[in-house]
C-alpha cells in the first residue's frame, strides 16, 4: 500500500526547558528537518499573548497554540483535548498525516504532569504514548539557573535528551562546568550540543539511541558511583539537593517484593524521585528487565534481549531531589531483594504448560 | 484512581509486567496465576505487618486490605494497595522510615 500508515501508537515528544534555553529555536529547527516534516506540533505560552507560534513559522492545521496558562497546572485538560482533537481530525482526514506530535512546554513547566496525561487518559493511552524528554540547557545562563530554580532541575532530571543550547556564545570553561553539572544531575541521559556541526536532530526523536545509551552506561559503570551532591551556587537561593547515585546490587531482585517497595516509595515521595532507570536482575528470570520511571510515573518495564555484557548484577539509577540516598539504599537492600534461598532463586521458573509438555 | 497515585489506569500496573510465569499469563495457566498472587499476598503482608494491615487474596480478582480491628478495603491490584494502606491506619506507610528499615533488617538477618 502506497498510503503512509499511521503508527500504532503515535510517539509525543516533550520539549521542555527554562525560560530562554532556546526551546523555540529549537522547535523551528526540528520541524524544518525532513526527518521531523510529519510532526503535529502544540504549544503551549504563559502569557497574553502567544508569539512562539509565529517564530516556527509554521501555521496550519497540525500547529496548536495552548494558550489560556501554564501547561503544567491549568491546561492539562486542554493538552489532552488538544491531542484528543488531532487524533480525530487525523482519522477523520481532516489534517495531514503526523506521526508524531512535539509539544512545547513553558520555561516554568514542570514536564512531569505532561507525561502524566498522555499515560493516565483513558483516550489517549490507546493512541500515544510519550516520547522522549527533550530538555534544553542555556550555555550562557544555565549553570545559574541549574542552581536557582527547582524547576530547571527537574527539567533537567526528567530529559531523555540534554541539548546545550547558545555554547558558541559562553566559555568554553563555562561550558564544561554545565556539562559536569548536568551528569551529576542526570547522568546517563544523552547530551548534545545544538551548535555542534555533527548534531543530528534526528537523535533527539530517535528511541533506539536510548536502548544504546542503556549498552552504554552499563558497560561504563554508569557515570558516578558515588553520591553527587549538587553544590548550592554561590549566593544561590535553591536548596534543594538534587543527588542522583547509582546502585549495583549483587543479589537477584525479588520482582514482586521491588514492585510493591517502588509503588510504596512513590506513594509516598513520588514528587521527590525525580528518576529511576535501571537494568533489574530479577530472581527467576534470565534475561534482564529495565525499569524507567518519572516521578509517580512509572513505564511499562521492557524485556531486554539479553545482558549488555558478564556483568550481570543489577544497576539504578536513582535521582532524587532531598531524599536520604543512604536511607534510600538501605530500605531498598532491606525491602526488595529476593530472599528465597539460593537452589530455588538460581532456576528460571518454568510456566506449567512447559512443565507438562516436557 | 490516577497514575498520581502511583497507579498507571485499570488494572494494567507496571509491576504486572514481566514474563514470569503467572504474571502475563491471566487466561491460561490458573495455578501459576494462582501461586502468584499468593506469593503477591505474603511479601506484601511482611511490608504491611508493621502498620496493622493484612491483605488477603480476593476470588483472584481483587484483594482485601484490613485492619486488626476489621475495617477493610478492597483493592484492585498492588498499584492502590500504600494510597489505601495509609488510609486504613492512619498514618504515612514511609519505606524510608529508619525504623521500619531497621526491623526489616533485623528479620533479614535473623
Amino acid at each position: 500500500m502506497a498510503e503512509p500508515q499511521i503508527p500504532l501508537l503515535t510517539p509525543i515528544n516533550l520539549l521542555t526547558g527554562f525560560l530562554g534555553s532556546g526551546k523555540t529555536t529549537l522547535l523551528a529547527r526540528l520541524l524544518a528537518d525532513p526527518a521531523l516534516s510529519d510532526a503535529a506540533v502544540l504549544i503551549n505560552e504563559f502569557g497574553e499573548v502567544g508569539l512562539d507560534h509565529h517564530l516556527v513559522e509554521r501555521i496550519d492545521d497540525t500547529m496548536v497554540l495552548l494558550q489560556s496558562g501554564c501547561l503544567c497546572c491549568t491546561v492539562r485538560g486542554e493538552l489532552a483535548d488538544a491531542i484528543k482533537d488531532l487524533h480525530s481530525k487525523r482519522e477523520r482526514g481532516l489534517v495531514p498525516l503526523f506521526r508524531r506530535i512535539v509539544v512545547e512546554s513553558t520555561g516554568l513547566a514542570d514536564p512531569f504532569p505532561v507525561l502524566s496525561t498522555i499515560k493516565s487518559d483513558p483516550v489517549l493511552r490507546h493512541h500515544f504514548r510519550p516520547g522522549n524528554v527533550i530538555t534544553t540547557i542555556d550555555a550562557v545562563n544555565g549553570l545559574r539557573q541549574l542552581g536557582t530554580y527547582v524547576e530547571s532541575n527537574r527539567q533537567a532530571a526528567v530529559a531523555d535528551r540534554l541539548v546545550v543550547t547558545k555554547a558558541d556564545l559562553a566559555l568554553a570553561v563555562d561550558v564544561s562546568g554545565l556539562v559536569e553539572k548536568l551528569r551529576s544531575i542526570n547522568p546517563d541521559a544523552p547530551l548534545l550540543t545544538a551548535t555542534d556541526p555533527s548534531f543530528d536532530l534526528a537523535d533527539l526523536v530517535d528511541e533506539d539511541l536510548s536502548l544504546r545509551a542503556a549498552a552504554l552506561q552499563s558497560t561504563s559503570g554508569f557515570y558516578c558511583e558515588a553520591p553527587v551532591q549538587l553544590a548550592t551556587a554561590d549566593g544561590g537561593v535553591h536548596q534543594s539537593a538534587v543527588t542522583s547515585f547509582v546502585m549495583t546490587v549483587e543479589h537477584a531482585v525479588d520482582w514482586t517484593a521491588f514492585g510493591i517497595w517502588l509503588t510504596m516509595l512513590l506513594n509516598r515521595h513520588g514528587d521527590r524521585v525525580l528518576r529511576v532507570k535501571g537494568i533489574l536482575n530479577i530472581a527467576g528470570e534470565e534475561r534482564p528487565v529495565a525499569i524507567h520511571g518519572v516521578q509517580h510515573l512509572v513505564h511499562t518495564p521492557v524485556h531486554m534481549e539479553r545482558w549488555p555484557d558478564g556483568d550481570r548484577r543489577s544497576r539504578i539509577v536513582f535521582i532524587v531531589d532531598g531524599l536520604d540516598v543512604e536511607l534510600l539504599k538501605r530500605s531498598f537492600t532491606a525491602f526488595a531483594l529476593d530472599r528465597s534461598p539460593v537452589e530455588d532463586a538460581a532456576v528460571p521458573q518454568r510456566s506449567l504448560q512447559e512443565r507438562q509438555s516436557s | 484512581m490516577c497514575s498520581l497515585c502511583g497507579v498507571l489506569g485499570g488494572n494494567e500496573h507496571w509491576a504486572d509486567a514481566v514474563a514470569r510465569p503467572g504474571v502475563y499469563t491471566r487466561n491460561v495457566e490458573r495455578i501459576d496465576r494462582r501461586r502468584e498472587r499468593a506469593n503477591r499476598v505474603r511479601i506484601a503482608n511482611t511490608m504491611l505487618a508493621p502498620f496493622g494491615l493484612s491483605i488477603s487474596d480476593w476470588q483472584g480478582a481483587s484483594f482485601v486490605l484490613a485492619t486488626r480491628t476489621g475495617k477493610s478495603e478492597i483493592i484492585e491490584d498492588l498499584g492502590h494497595l500504600w494510597p489505601a494502606a495509609e488510609r486504613l491506619c492512619g498514618r504515612p506507610c514511609d519505606p524510608l522510615d529508619p525504623g521500619m528499615i531497621a526491623a526489616a533488617e533485623v528479620a533479614i538477618d535473623g
